[in-house]
């Protein structure tokens, strides 16, 4: 599946493109097909997250899957402050992501 | 330490009110980020991996108590609760809001601190030795000439839009303790046979993809005359440094691909116009800068020696303090690396626990080191026991100085979004697996330095031991260089051979410490003996 994803504008979150919208949590991302370049500039026009472009993912049984590593760091948090993260009771998160 | 005078404070309040306009702007969508990124850069504001980063200049690594509460307060006020000490000697929060940045800059606009030039293409915050002013083996106090400097390239137009980022870094000693000759320009502060006091400028250095060890570009240049050369130095640069290929665009290309010496021929012919247009600065000038860091309140005809009855103390106090040139007194270095713990990070707490510790310690001041660590330069010997008490309950304890547990780590794949493999952790590993601190002490000085790309921000070039993360394929491998350093014997590191996986590469710094003891000869350090022996022995051990 193809994902988009980005930081918010005024936080800096990450955030995934959800259908509608932008959130914060990477399992709520969709599948946008042939339609990344079409959302990407209008929600650039749109200027609410910086940053924003297209990856590859896989849909499993945990939820969503970044292709790179790069992308699961950002859908997670830094693996080193798991407190920080948006997994922060979940002490394997960061084995998941590696 | 230096105040700001009128003009500076005018400058940094007029560019915080300037810089809140831009983000409102910003907000309400009537600049786009592609209008809005150069401007937020000029004030050290980065979008990285998680959120925006900013990072505020220490000039030279120096700060007062007042100062170092404020990093405190804003970790807390407007990060979550910690800060992260760059080997830049500055200061990076991690999860900065773009609506609160104009109120961060304007509160360190209080304590004369700011955030201009940590980014882009312009000469950056000037670094220096740590032990400036303290140190017992220096000529004189650096930081004069650094703040010479820092006024000079600061807001300098000609020199705003440079192909690529320019690093100063002034010492004034032998003993190289600011990595000196891996920067743009390093300069040294010498005395000639006259007795003049001057600088000697190495010129081209530096880490990142292609490193290289700056060329002394001329022996000795009056002090007076010194900002004048270095204009000179950026001029020529900024005139014929490549702007097509960003990877090729550092001072240490021009000079190594038109040789030193052309470099500096041009530099000298460009040296010699300027000195015609009389703009040195006035001595009087330098005399006033030089009077703000004139002794901090040294007493004399104290005692050398203190009690060392505590067996922990000693060890600490043995590992983590230095000489001063002052009799009964000590330059102090906090270790920011526990075992396990991430090197750099301090919490809000401890943040502001030193800056109480150096007023109630060190004659208020303390510096960042670009190991990542703290400096209170100034501390009686007498009150060595109760300050390392203080620090030791709050988890800032460490005798690890110089030794395998003191790492050097970028933020690498947890925040950065230049990183192509995670640092943190691989340091978290290593000083957990090292963590005995009387092993740690049998090894004697290991400087380990870990990368998580190219970039080098981790110095991993100058480590004994340098470690750089890569991409393979997707997944993070880590390449293992020797003998690299960056004091006075400055040399760059080679790699020993294939990458490893994590667990793979702390398991060949194992074998290499193994190796390193069975051949070391009296007194030797760990790259002492890989100097001598070569990498074969450790090749053999490692790869079979």
């Amino acid at each position: 599946m193809k994902i988009l994803t980005g930081n918010d504008l005024a936080s800096g979150d990450v955030v995934w493109w959800d259908g509608m919208g932008w959130s914060r949590d990477v399992n709520d991302a969709v599948d946008v097909g042939d339609q990344d370049a079409a959302i990407l500039a209008a929600e650039e026009a749109a200027q609410r997250v910086n940053a924003s472009y297209a990856i590859a993912a896989t849909q499993t049984a945990e939820g969503v899957r970044p292709a790179h590593i790069k992308d699961r760091i950002r859908a997670l948090g830094p693996t080193v402050r798991l407190d920080l993260s948006l997994r922060p009771g979940d002490p394997d998160a960061a084995k998941q992501v590696i | 330490m230096y105040q700001y005078d009128q003009y500076d404070q005018a400058m940094v309040d007029a560019r915080v009110e300037e810089f809140r306009g831009q983000v409102a702007r910003r907000m309400a969508g009537e600049i786009t980020e592609d209008q809005f990124k150069p401007l937020r850069l000029k004030n050290g504001l980065y979008l990285q991996l998680h959120a925006y980063m900013l990072r505020v200049a220490i000039p030279y690594g120096t700060l007062n108590g007042r100062q170092m509460r404020m990093l405190g307060d804003i970790a807390d006020k407007y990060d979550r609760g910690y800060g992260h000490f760059t080997t830049r000697q500055n200061i990076q929060y991690n999860w900065i809001k773009l609506e609160d940045a104009p109120q961060i800059l304007a509160d360190l606009a209080t304590v004369e601190m700011h955030a201009i030039q940590t980014s882009g293409n312009c000469i950056r915050n000037i670094s220096s030795d740590h032990f400036a002013g303290a140190a017992a083996d220096e000529l004189v106090d650096p930081r004069p000439y650094a703040e010479l400097l820092r006024q000079w390239s600061s807001f300098h137009p000609e020199f705003d839009y440079l192909p690529r980022k320019f690093k100063i870094a002034v010492i004034a000693s032998d003993t190289d303790r600011a990595a000196m000759r891996l920067h743009d320009i390093g300069i040294q502060i010498v005395k000639n046979d006259a007795g003049e006091i001057g600088a000697r400028f190495y010129v081209g250095g530096g880490m990142g993809r292609t490193p290289m060890i700056a060329p002394v570009i001329r022996d000795f240049v009056p002090a007076l005359q010194m900002v004048s050369y270095a204009e000179a130095c950026l001029r020529v640069y900024n005139r014929y440094g490549r702007r097509d290929n960003k990877y090729k665009a550092r001072i240490k290309i021009l000079v190594h691909e038109i040789g030193a010496d052309e470099y500096r021929r041009q530099v000298e012919e460009e040296f010699a116009h300027i000195l015609t247009l009389g703009l040195e600065p006035p001595a009087a000038e330098l005399e006033r800068i030089a009077a703000f860091f004139a002794d901090p309140g040294l007493e004399t005809g104290l005692a050398e020696g203190y009690d060392r009855s505590d067996p922990d103390f000693a060890v600490w106090a043995d590992q983590n303090t230095a000489a001063h040139k002052q009799a009964g007194y000590k330059a102090v270095v906090i270790s920011l690396k526990p075992a396990g713990g991430i090197p750099g990070d301090a919490t809000a707490d401890q943040i502001r626990l030193m800056a109480d510790l150096a007023e109630a310690y060190s004659l208020d001041e303390l510096r960042v080191t670009h190991t990542q660590n703290i400096v209170l330069p100034h501390v009686k010997q007498s009150d060595l026991y109760a300050l390392w008490q203080k620090l030791d309950a709050a988890g800032l304890g460490s005798a690890n100085l110089d030794l395998i547990g003191d790492i050097i780590a970028c933020p690498g794949l947890d925040y950065c979004s230049l990183a192509n493999a995670r640092s943190i952790p691989l340091a978290q590993k290593i000083s957990e697996r090292f963590a005995s601190p009387e092993r740690q002490r049998t090894l004697g000085e290991l400087k380990l330095k870990i990368s998580g790309c190219i970039n080098a921000c981790g110095h991993h070039h100058a480590g004994h031991i340098g470690i750089l993360g890569v991409d393979r394929k997707g997944t993070e491998n880590y390449q293992l260089l020797f003998g690299g350093s960056e004091a006075a014997d400055t040399s760059l590191a080679q790699i020993v051979g294939p990458g490893f996986s994590e667990d793979g590469i702390v398991e060949a710094i194992e074998t290499a410490t193994e190796v390193y003891l069975k051949a070391r000869a009296e007194g030797e350090r760990f790259i002492d003996t890989y100097r001598r022996i070569g990498a074969a022995p450790f090749k053999e051990a490692i790869y079979g």
